[in-house]
């Protein structure tokens, strides 16, 4: 384990992206994209399906070649080589496994083709094994692995060839809720013993603001944001930042964090007339779900407990909300919902709250 | 249904179409005895014809097991204008009537040949015209294996530094195994036994080009029976031998697969 960490450290290369554009046909994918990432950092590309995030991993491994344009890995130009020569680990979605090979010679693969002596491969696979924690599994297909282990397979797979940087797209994507969470847990671990260079895609917020450094918001083929999640969440950039990153309320054409939304038990200017919904509590806090009125627009609050008994809240009842007067807002031209028209369920999408779960 | 009879009809139902005149014509070779079997399977007409049919059929499954492979290649991976047209035209000589395949080949490669090919008579004929009637069985098989084959898998080993020809051997190849032993076994079957596509341009000449096929007919016409049934028996075992043959390579193509 520490032998592989010590390599990776000494061969992680900082990834700079300039002014990248990608078309498909008439489909542009990529729009004028800059990025640095910084050396041995873990970075997410978070966005809606179709915000070119995946478009934009591919292209800084070589899958796909930038329309205009440079990918720099550890300061060098990336333009003349191809994926085969460029050294980086690449993960994909549904693991890409070679499923007629078993997890030893998956993830010896990239040692052979590196002409490495027999016995050096066997020590080094067999490390690796260790590592992503299929010990005794070698000789199993990846038929006989459950996906989260196909996956640990794939990272091994990547890992061996001591890639200068780690590129995942969406690693996490195919397996179930619970699997999903062991494993990025998991990889953040694995990455403060790495540290090489990581980055991943993913539609999933809280996947993002878990375990990445740095996380870049995309949308339509541009990065809307880059910064911290306490960044995105506490200073978005925009209304598409604030929309994606975290939950929203729309309240009288402004976007506000439903712990920024203030109930009022009478009329004041300025403040959105509702009906109460729901009162939820949930031990310390608790959420007020409402309907606007005349509208019937959902809009939710979330107050702590203090907050609940003195308003003294009962469904059914009229009462006023505003956004708190430190509030952060953005101006809600309906952009946000023209984002989200594709269905796609691991999307918070802000109005649709699940009622009753813990905020 | 309760199972028990739908096991039984389907025992019944293979047995009166297949397990019954197997066995009828395995006991008609050998009703005058194992010692005439071997006569009739052994005499010099009887050896030319199987050696000539499994020879043929050997070399038309090989060159059909690359052509086949690389036909469906292009049909999957390469878009091309009039691709739907090619895609439908390699049924047709599976489709079309064998006398008239074999009728077709006579015209293009026959003593009046048009493009002064003179293939007609000879082991080539049989050959072509083998080739000719076999062509969809690698295609269809190897295709969808093609269609489903993950492309991620290729980027993968792209990206761990394989060149074209390891992604092909190493990761294509493989994967594709068990669709060309499946297309090969066809199509050998096929093959040993053609006969449509033989009789006109073969010239049938006993010792030369005459296929084991037509050399049972003309067995029968010369009110050799049990002769023509021996004959048969031995083709019927090459096919099997060929069948458990390609069932192993095909399981092992697939031990991945539990």
């Amino acid at each position: 384990m520490n032998a592989i960490a010590e390599n990776l450290k000494t061969v992680s290369h900082g990834i700079e992206v300039r002014e990248v554009n990608k078309e498909f046909g008439d489909f542009q994918a990529l729009k004028d994209v800059d990025l640095i990432v910084p050396d041995g950092s873990m970075t997410a590309l978070l966005g809606p399906s179709g915000s070119g995030k995946s478009t934009l991993l591919r292209t800084i491994a070589g899958l796909e070649v930038p329309t205009t344009g440079q990918v720099f890995i550890g300061g060098e130009d990336q333009a003349k080589k191809p994926v085969r020569t460029r050294n980086v680990g690449f993960v994909f979605q549904h693991y890409a496994a070679f499923k007629h090979m078993t997890v030893f010679d998956n993830i010896a693969f990239g040692l052979k083709v590196r002409k490495w002596d027999k016995q050096k491969t066997r020590d080094r696979v067999t490390e690796l094994i260790d590592l992503v924690q299929l010990t005794g599994l070698a000789k199993r297909y990846p038929s006989q692995l459950s996906g989260g282990q196909r996956q640990r397979m794939a990272l091994a797979r990547a890992l061996a060839v001591e890639p200068s940087v780690l590129l995942l797209d969406e690693p996490f994507g195919a397996l179930d809720a619970k699997v999903r969470k062991d494993l990025r847990t998991w990889l953040r671990r694995l990455h403060d013993e790495v540290h090489v260079t990581t980055i991943f895609v993913t539609h999933d917020q809280e996947e993002a603001m878990d375990i990445a450094q740095q996380i870049v918001v995309m949308n339509e083929g541009q990065i809307e944001q880059t910064g911290s999640a306490t960044e995105l969440y506490d200073q978005p950039a925009n209304e598409f930042v604030m929309g994606f990153v975290g939950e929203v309320n729309s309240l009288d054409g402004k976007l506000v964090r439903p712990h920024d939304t203030e109930i009022l038990p009478a009329p004041t200017p300025g403040a959105v007339e509702v009906e109460i919904d729901r009162v939820v509590r949930l031990g310390f806090s608790g959420r007020v779900e409402m309907l606007t009125v005349p509208e019937k627009k959902e809009v939710w609050a979330q107050l702590t407990r203090s907050e609940l008994e003195t308003l003294n809240l009962e469904s059914g009842t009229k009462a006023y909300v505003r956004p708190r007067p430190d509030a952060v807002t953005k101006e809600d031209t309906g952009a946000l919902d023209d984002a989200f028209k594709e269905e796609n369920p691991a999307i918070h999408k802000p109005t649709s709250v699940e009622p009753g779960l813990p905020v | 249904m309760e199972a028990g009879l739908t096991k039984g009809l389907v025992v019944t139902y293979l047995s009166l179409i297949v397990l019954i005149p197997l066995a009828a014509i395995a006991a008609k070779a050998f009703s005058d005895g194992p010692g005439h079997f071997w006569d009739a399977v052994s005499q010099p007409q009887s050896v030319a014809a199987l050696k000539l049919t499994v020879i043929c059929s050997l070399v038309v499954v090989l060159i059909n097991a690359v052509m086949g492979t690389l036909i469906a290649w292009v049909l999957v991976r390469d878009e091309f204008p009039g691709k739907g047209i090619v895609n439908s035209v390699i049924d047709l000589p599976f489709a079309l009537p064998t006398i008239v395949a074999s009728l077709t080949l006579l015209t293009l490669y026959g003593n009046d040949s048009p493009i002064g090919i003179h293939a007609a008579y000879t082991k080539y004929a049989v050959i072509i015209a083998l080739l000719f009637v076999t062509l969809p069985f690698v295609v269809r098989a190897v295709q969808p294996l093609l269609l489903s084959l993950d492309r991620d898998m290729e980027s993968a080993a792209e990206s761990l530094g394989a060149g074209k020809l390891r992604i092909f051997t190493r990761i294509i190849f493989p994967n594709l195994l068990p669709g060309i032993a499946a297309g090969v076994a066809l199509a050998f079957a096929r093959a040993l036994g053609e006969f449509g596509a033989l009789v006109l341009i073969s010239g049938n000449v006993p010792y030369k080009t005459e296929a084991a096929s037509v050399f049972i007919r003309g067995q029968i016409e010369s009110d050799n029976v049990v002769g023509a049934a021996a004959v048969s028996v031995v083709l019927l075992v090459i096919s099997m031998v060929m069948l458990a043959f390609v069932n192993l390579v095909q399981k092992w193509g697939l031990r991945h697969d539990r």
